[in-house]
């Protein structure tokens, strides 16, 4: 049982970073879901928020985490241009090796109709992720601000639901198609 | 933009054992804003790399040898665009109640239009 260098930061890239993010989705949106009044008395609001607090910071904390080692580790291991402009290096390979990155290998269409993966599927992710820490910063400071009171304002706690589900959103274009694309042209 | 002040302990009673303070609505204006803008300059940054050569140049100077390429000026100019609207918004409104539905549609719209404009269909037609 070995992985590579930048296989671990891929696994912590997606997988650990991605898992924590997800779970602390999950938390977070049902916390602030049931925030209503009649639900909570006053000691389970003060129970309730502490809660809230750390899901939530934990959301924002791993949103900024996930795109920046995405963006700055292990894409660049991506998107090395190593196989030359006809991907001449790609030929008769199955997977990506140390002379036809990832990218190389999936514009090179060596292993089949792979070029979409790359041409749509990694220029939508690597963008669209990062609106996930934008708008998860901003709903954790929501309820970080308005705390308890959010109770009493369910405008506002939808607003922030919206905001919250919208990052999952942007995060999941880039989860999903980042775990497709390394099944399909593996970082190792 | 001014909206009446809230006494959330008088709609929920729950919270009155908490004593809570009434805060203003500004800088809850500025976290919802804020975001539109970080994605609105996402998406304007995308799109001009898409289709200038010069701006995808200049955007991937800021790799600083990382081969991140224009990805990197993109995501470092985003990130700054929504930390520094965060910040002036929030000390500019700090002690004001700024409508929150207009500032929340109008960051859904920024955000919209932001969003749209990192969808590959969409910002590969600025291709030359």
């Amino acid at each position: 049982m070995e992985l590579t260098s930048r296989e671990t930061w891929a696994v912590i890239h997606g997988l650990v970073l991605g898992t924590l993010y997800l779970l602390a989705f999950g938390g977070a949106l049902a916390g602030l879901w049931s925030l209503r009044p009649g639900l909570v008395t006053t000691a389970g609001l003060q129970e309730r928020m502490k809660r809230l607090y750390l899901g939530f910071g934990v959301m924002a904390a791993t949103a900024w985490l996930t795109v920046i080692t995405g963006t700055w580790i292990v894409y660049p291991w991506y998107r090395a241009k190593l196989a030359g402009a006809d991907f001449a290096k790609c030929t008769g390979l199955e997977l990506p090796s140390s002379a036809c990155s990832p990218r190389d290998f999936l514009l090179s269409d060596v292993s089949g109709d792979t070029a979409r993966w790359h041409e749509f599927g990694m220029e939508w992710k690597e963008h669209v992720a990062w609106a996930a820490p934008f708008l998860a910063t901003s709903a954790f400071l929501l309820v970080l601000y308005y705390g308890p009171r959010l109770t009493a304002r369910p405008w506002l706690r939808m607003a922030t639901i919206l905001m919250l589900v919208g990052g999952f959103a942007a995060a999941v274009v880039g989860g999903a198609f980042g775990a497709f694309i390394n099944k399909v042209a593996p970082i190792s | 933009m001014t909206v009446p002040d809230h006494h959330d302990d008088e709609v929920v009673p729950e919270l009155a054992g908490l004593q809570l303070a009434d805060r203003p609505d500004g800088p809850g204006a500025a976290m919802m804003i804020s975001a539109g803008i970080g994605i609105f300059v996402l998406g304007f940054l995308t799109v001009l790399a898409e289709k200038s050569t010069g701006a995808n140049t200049w955007l991937a100077k800021w790799q600083w040898g990382k081969g991140v390429g224009a990805l990197a000026g993109k995501t470092t100019l985003a990130s700054a665009a929504y930390v520094i609207s965060l910040v002036v918004l929030w000390v500019v409104w700090r002690a004001k109640n700024v409508n929150l539905k207009s500032a929340f549609y109008a960051g859904l719209a920024l955000g919209i239009l932001g969003a749209i404009a990192t969808y590959p269909t969409f910002f590969q037609k600025f291709a030359p």
